[in-house]
């Protein structure tokens, strides 16, 4: 920059040539260099301001422009970072004990219109009654000609029925996805399982639920989002469940029987391996409830641990067990049986009027004596039974997780008398269902202490309080296995398997008080190997009868025993039981130990 | 020497202005793989669950029964029974080979008739 001088001589001399004052140039040219730094500084501080308001006004805009932005567009969760696993927001499966799957869900469609975006609805409808024969045709076209803005045509479509309802063209049919539930092995298990049913319905997803069985019991497990990768484990055996309905079903057409129920427990873990009752239906297709006439009739009622039965001299063994465990006698005991006998009034028979004489308590049970067991049972008392009977779970609903089981609460007289106390012990009186008596007999095969039926599966053995002695058990074993070895239960016999069990024939009682002659419950409650059980097998047929040897018999004897023989020997070797010899008395030695 | 600052300042400025935006777009570009890797996994879980579903209903016992029994000339299927339990030592082994003879041994018997 060219620095202009304040005393410019070329004008100082001149000036004072003429007398001027010099000073008055210097101040002049003074003034006029802060004019011009006036100037720069005021260009300066405007052009400042100038970028500082563009500055402020461009931030001011964006701030603005992102408010206007934000306040019109939908708003979206900020997606800082991946979130976890997906949720499965399915039902859990259900799967057998070895992991095999019995219950799973299925995409498929719902089919569903909208009229006012039909094209041609009355093609439409002809259309949609060719695919689906059973839809009324007048019924969609009054549907999708009227002022209806949603009809739902179909809950459930398979994929070809959804390609040819694609195919017909009609922008106002719609579909939306359904979660169904499947149950692969259709009948198999089915009265374990239930059922699926849909609870709230949308377009976009259905609300599954369980409507009976497992899937109802479990429903909350089964439904949580976290449980969506871990299915539910029941102790069934698939194998076992199908090898046990096809003899079952087998056994109730050769015995004539219009209802059967059978249930193989685990004695130590109470674990149900499997738990049949006929008829029986397919879960995919559940049938209606019954609206009239006896539900036992159904084939949605479980047998098993629905069906309230006298369970008649299957309970022999429970008066003998508590009589042994008591030390009122020991299975050698001499027992008169020999009658009349009358207790409260009432006369107490034997099976065809027999009369046994002086018999030892172990043949009291083979024999199958009502006067023997009865003359235990007054030696024992009402009080002892009943405590004992409860402590084997025989006055509530069994622990069975089913929600049918909590239902079936046991039938008690209202007073127990003397007179209770002899029929009870065996086995009339009292109406238990076949799960409570696996359950009591599941205690006598363990050596004495309870296990609570379970469809779950345990990891060890689950055992409860010590009902009877481990002699007292080992006692009644024996006296179980005596009675397929000789007694009535001599078609029971497994070669290999050691069977032991109690034969039980009740007559069915009438609705209106009294019972039926010529019809029976005829149960086999048996234990296997007998010297080292492990499983328990309950067999009922309802309403049996065969004609053998030129008479109709309908005993247990005759009916349930074989159908059990036939079970365990095709079912047992699928449990990995090998067969086996039983251990023998060995001549010569004895026990001497107190 | 300030100006130097200031370049440096500004260079340093648009450095990290360029890498800040090609970290975004990166991190979008990995978050949409995500949701698509999800996207797939769901559906190959939904694929696997038909498979499965598929693999019980085509192994479902009614089924394997009726399939045994239709095949029954071919496989001879019947169902296990307890005599088919056996022991481990009533499998009937193949015998062990011989060992190769190596140094053979001329065995004379012409001492054997004098010998006990």
């Amino acid at each position: 920059m060219i620095r202009t001088p304040l005393r410019p001589l070329a004008r100082i001399l001149p000036a004072r040539d003429k007398g001027e004052n010099p000073d008055a140039i210097e101040r002049e040219n003074i003034r006029k260099r802060h004019e011009e730094m006036q100037d720069r500084a005021r260009s300066r501080a405007e052009s400042r301001l100038l970028v500082l308001g563009v500055f402020f006004f461009c931030a001011f805009a964006v701030v603005g422009a992102r408010m206007g932005h934000l306040a019109t567009s939908e708003a979206v969760e900020p997606v800082a970072s991946a979130t976890g696993a997906a949720i499965a927001a399915q039902r859990a499966d259900i799967t057998d004990r070895h992991g095999r799957i019995l219950a799973t869900n299925f995409e498929t469609h719902s089919l569903y219109a909208q009229p006012p975006q039909m094209v041609d609805p009355l093609a439409a409808a002809e259309g949609l009654v060719k695919v689906f024969p059973d839809l009324d045709k007048e019924r969609l076209i009054k549907d999708f000609t009227g002022k209806r803005k949603f009809v739902w045509i179909k809950k459930r479509i398979s994929p070809e029925q959804k390609q040819a309802v694609h195919d017909l063209g009609d922008p106002g049919l719609l579909f939306g996805p359904r979660e169904m539930r499947l149950y692969p092995n259709g009948p198999v298990a089915a009265h374990v399982l239930g059922g699926a049913g849909f609870g709230k319905e949308g377009v976009s997803a259905a609300e599954v639920i369980g409507v009976a069985g497992v899937e109802k019991q479990f429903d909350g497990y089964l439904r949580d989002p976290a449980n969506g990768t871990k299915p539910l484990q029941l102790a069934l055996d698939l194998t076992v469940q199908a090898a046990a309905e096809q003899v079952l079903y087998g056994g109730m057409k050769l015995m004539n029987a219009k209802g059967a129920t059978s249930i193989i427990m685990d004695v130590h873990t109470g674990e149900v391996v499997s738990v049949v009752s006929l008829p029986d239906f397919d879960p995919n297709d559940r049938p209606q409830v019954l609206v009239e006439g006896d539900q036992s009739d159904s084939p949605l009622f479980n047998r098993a641990v629905q069906g309230v039965y006298e369970l008649g001299s299957t309970f022999k063994i429970f008066a003998a067990a508590q009589a042994v465990d008591l030390g009122l006698v020991n299975t050698e005991t001499i027992i008169d049986t020999s009658g009349p006998m009358r207790v409260g009034g009432h006369p107490i028979g034997e099976f065809k009027n027999k009369n046994y004489g002086k018999i030892s308590v172990s043949e009291v049970i083979v024999k199958s004596s009502n006067r023997g067991t009865g003359r235990l049972a007054l030696q024992i008392g009402t009080k002892r039974q009943k405590a004992f009977l409860g402590a084997l779970g025989m006055f509530d609903p069994t622990p069975f997780e089913i929600v049918e089981a909590a239902g079936a609460q046991p039938l008690l007289p209202k007073r127990w008398t003397d007179l209770s106390a002899v029929t009870i012990s065996y086995g009339h009186g009292i109406s238990t269902t076949p799960m409570h008596l696996a359950a009591g007999y599941a205690a006598i095969a363990n050596g004495g202490r309870y296990v609570s039926p379970t469809i779950l599966k345990q990891k060890g053995p689950q055992y409860g309080p010590r009902v009877m002695s481990a002699e007292a058990a080992l006692a009644a074993r024996q006296m179980l296995r005596a009675v397929v070895t000789s007694g009535t239960a001599s078609f029971g016999e497994v070669p290999g398997y050691a069977v032991g069990g109690k034969t039980g024939t009740a007559d069915k009682p009438k609705p209106r008080g009294g019972y039926y002659k010529d019809k029976v419950i005829a149960t086999f409650a048996s234990i296997f190997p007998a010297h080292d059980p492990k499983y328990v097998v309950v067999v009922t047929l309802d309403e049996p009868s065969v004609h053998t040897y030129g008479e109709d018999r309908r005993t247990a004897g005759w009916t349930a025993v074989p159908v059990t023989a036939e079970l365990i020997g095709r079912v047992a070797p699928l449990l990995g039981a090998r067969p086996d010899v039983e251990p023998g008395q060995v001549a010569g030695i004895t026990l001497t130990s107190n | 020497m300030r100006s130097i600052v200031y370049i440096l300042t500004a260079l340093a400025v648009f450095g990290l202005a360029f890498w800040a935006y090609r970290e975004n777009y990166a991190t979008q570009q990995v978050l949409k793989e995500t949701q698509q890797v999800r996207r797939d996994i769901g559906a190959a879980q939904v694929r696997l669950n038909v498979l499965r579903a598929e693999w019980a209903y085509l192994n479902r016992p009614d089924r394997l029964s009726e399939l045994a029994e239709i095949n029954f000339d071919r496989l001879g299927l019947l169902p296990l029974r307890p005599d088919q339990f056996g022991r481990i030592d009533e499998v009937g082994y193949p015998p062990e080979p011989l060992l190769p003879i190596t140094d053979p041994v001329d065995v004379s018997t012409m001492n054997a008739e004098g010998q006990p």
